[in-house]
């Protein structure tokens, strides 16, 4: 379809100008409850969505998941506050928003709860609760996760606009009024004229380069969806969004050339991760730091660690599990991650014999997982009036997983429907429409001729650049000034020369913008990352010129692209601790 | 992952406006040829999700684990029931097992 309905001319492009109510920019999960909170709460007002692929299987769980990470059993003594404590912990002791964890936390078991109601199959204990397989951990049964939401989210009345690529905010008198974007099958210009737009866009993958990355067919063998790329940071950060904490990167530690789960081996079955010679790693090496319930950077950088010092392969030991145990397991990674147990058949591994190799991944900017993304006020509110955040898309507050994204769709939609009872829709400003128009289509419109570059080379240009220079994971995610400022000066090369993107079809012009856009979220990453002149989380983030935790950087990082000059500011912003106790302490 | 298209089965879901597999896949990366077969524009950039899999009504679509990172061959084959789901998988030893399993409604 892409080919037949691309453009050739600008004067063949239609525009479609819809008027709604809320727009909701991305229809993964967050994006998802989003749109059933504000039909539940205000049937009578138009939500729209607006999805670059097809909210039956988009985003980070199209392919299914085989727990919900977060789930207070309140009879087990848990709270929303323990909540918080065990995240902040996780994360080395912060900085967090705890105000945002908490929000979160006091409406996190009834959106889970909705799931079920909804048909999603949750596994019980004997006394018909949900099942534990760690403190905060559930099993699901969820292959069908994402029909079950996307369902819902058609059910209650949210118009559903698949296969529109967002590419830019609508700025009105510095107010965010809706969103724009192409249609990646039927090639029109779409504008979403909206008194509220929520983004709930994901996080970015694909801003470096992943150690399977062959020409032969494994480039996007990644843990995170290599769809999701950080347009919805992108679309902020160039209409002048306030970033927070995108230095704290996720990177988590995976199976090894498959990027299959860990810590349902590891937490979920008792699977503990043991170096060449055969010993414990957390719980030899790392009782300081937790041992085995160690913050997740250190369950990331000890492995790696092992590797560089002459003790890997690494693995996490599966011969410790018994027959059921191991079909079981392997009916939960069907779940998630279906190809593992392909993976695991292709090379002929009986888990129960052998151990399963593992190893850290690319690294990935995800605010569902660590603290990066949007800065928002209490109702998720970002910097720019008009402009809601949630789930990945949204920072501050890490480990919220799949409940913890579903609850912050709910909250920015109910702060959406605070914002819009006194907004109003402003008449479009028709010269900004065909800018943007003009911009978009922009690399369908070279000609057979023009002598350029395509997408996928500028593409793996950013991945290895960042990989080698801003701390990727063939450098084991070590990084120094020096190499940042390289990385900043040819980021901003690249930059330079998106005139020279061209695409032959309607994917293809998807991919552009997908590349234009990872380039925007790889300068602000770099410029948090040059300013944290500390080590505060190895793995994560580690400064092989400032080794150690500095405590006046105990503090939030932010940033701002000014969008009329295009200079950054980068500052800070002071942490607060709203649940006493000690940070480092879940 | 490549998705691999068995050209005999596929009928390019001749009574819809788009195959099911190009509808689903979350990178656009499943359409339709000249043949009215469907294939991956991309095979690089697929997630092996198995979307487009579990979505074919007539089982045409295998995913592959690239050679880079798997030997040859091993399979996976879905079938897609009312609220079940059942898992084929055969390793390169030819050992074969199934899953079966709730995927839709509650476990009570």
């Amino acid at each position: 379809m892409s080919e037949r309905n691309a453009p050739r001319d600008f004067s063949e492009i239609p525009t479609e100008i819809i008027e709604t109510d809320i727009l909701v920019v991305g229809g993964g999960n967050a994006g998802c409850f989003a749109a059933i909170e504000a039909k539940s709460k205000a049937p009578s007002l138009r939500v729209t969505m607006m999805e670059k692929a097809h909210i039956s299987r988009s985003g980070a769980t199209a392919a299914g998941m085989d727990a919900i990470n977060t789930y207070i059993r309140t009879d087990k003594g848990e709270t929303p506050e323990s909540l918080v404590r065990w995240s902040r912990a996780q994360v080395g002791g912060g900085p967090i928003r705890e105000d945002l964890a908490l929000s979160n936390a006091q409406i996190l078991n009834e959106s889970v709860e909705m799931l079920e109601d909804w048909g999603l199959p949750i596994v019980k204990d004997e006394d018909g609760h949900y099942k534990l397989r760690g403190r905060f951990d559930i099993s699901i049964q969820g292959e069908q996760l994402k029909p079950i939401m996307a369902e819902k989210a058609m059910e209650m009345g949210a118009k559903v606009y698949n296969r529109v690529a967002g590419t830019n905010l609508l700025m009105q008198d510095g107010r965010c009024v809706g969103a724009m974007g192409f249609g990646v099958r039927d090639g029109r210009f779409y504008v979403f004229r909206a008194k509220a737009t929520i983004v709930t866009t994901g996080g970015a993958c694909g801003i470096y380069k992943n150690y399977t990355s062959d020409y032969s067919g494994s480039h996007h063998q990644t843990w995170m969806c290599p769809f999701n790329v950080g347009t919805g940071y992108a679309m902020g950060i160039r209409a002048g969004a306030e970033m927070t904490s995108l230095e704290q990167r996720w990177v988590a530690v995976r199976t090894k050339d498959f990027s299959g789960p860990v810590d349902t081996l590891s937490v979920g079955y008792g699977c503990l991760i043991t170096n060449a010679r055969g010993e414990k790693v957390l719980r030899e090496r790392y009782a300081h730091l937790g041992g085995d319930k160690a913050p997740r950077f250190v369950r990331l950088n000890a492995p790696m660690m092992e590797w560089l010092e002459g003790r890997g392969p690494v693995y996490v030991d599966t011969t410790v599990l018994d027959e059921e145990e191991a079909k079981d397991l392997r009916e939960d990674l069907l779940n998630e991650r279906p190809t593992f147990v392909l993976f695991l058949a292709s090379r002929g591994i009986d888990i129960t014999k052998e151990p399963v190799e593992i190893y850290g991944s690319d690294p990935y900017i995800v605010g569902g997982h660590t603290g990066s993304g949007f800065w928002v006020d209490i109702n998720r509110m970002t910097t720019l009036p008009g402009l809601f955040a949630a789930g990945e898309a949204a920072g501050g507050s890490p480990n919220k997983f799949v409940g913890g994204c579903a609850a912050e769709g709910r909250l920015a939609a109910r702060g959406a429907l605070e914002y819009l009872a006194s907004a109003s829709l402003p008449e479009p400003d028709l010269t900004a429409l065909s800018r943007e128009k003009e911009r978009v289509f922009a690399p369908l419109m070279r000609g057979p001729a023009f002598d350029g570059i395509t997408p996928v080379e500028m593409e793996e240009r950013l991945q290895r650049l960042m990989d080698e220079y801003a701390g990727g994971i063939s450098q084991f995610y070590r990084m120094n000034e020096e190499r940042l400022d390289y990385a900043l000066k040819n980021v901003k090369m690249l930059q330079s020369q998106t005139q020279f993107l061209f695409a032959k079809d309607l994917h293809e012009l998807m991919n552009a913008h997908e590349v234009i856009d990872r380039l925007d979220v790889a300068e602000l990453l770099i410029h948090h990352l040059k300013f944290r002149k500390e080590t505060r989380w190895p793995g994560w983030q580690t400064r092989m010129d400032y080794p150690e935790p500095n405590p006046e950087l105990d503090c939030f990082v932010e940033s701002r692209r000014d969008p009329g000059t295009g200079s950054v500011e980068v500052f800070t912003r002071p942490y607060q601790q709203l649940i006493p106790g000690d940070r480092t302490q879940g | 992952m490549p998705p691999k298209v068995d050209r005999e089965k596929c009928d390019g879901c001749k009574a819809q406006q788009e195959p099911l597999c190009e509808q689903v896949c979350p990178g656009d990366l499943m359409t339709l040829g000249e043949d009215k077969k469907a294939y991956c524009r991309m095979p690089r950039d697929c997630w092996d999700c198995m979307s487009c899999t579990k979505a074919c009504p007539v089982g045409a679509i295998e995913t592959r684990i690239p050679y880079q990172l798997g030997y040859h061959l091993a399979k996976l084959i879905p079938m897609m029931g009312t609220n079940t789901i059942t898992w084929t998988c055969i390793d390169i030893n030819g050992k074969v097992e199934r899953f079966r399993y709730v995927n839709r409604g509650r476990l009570d």
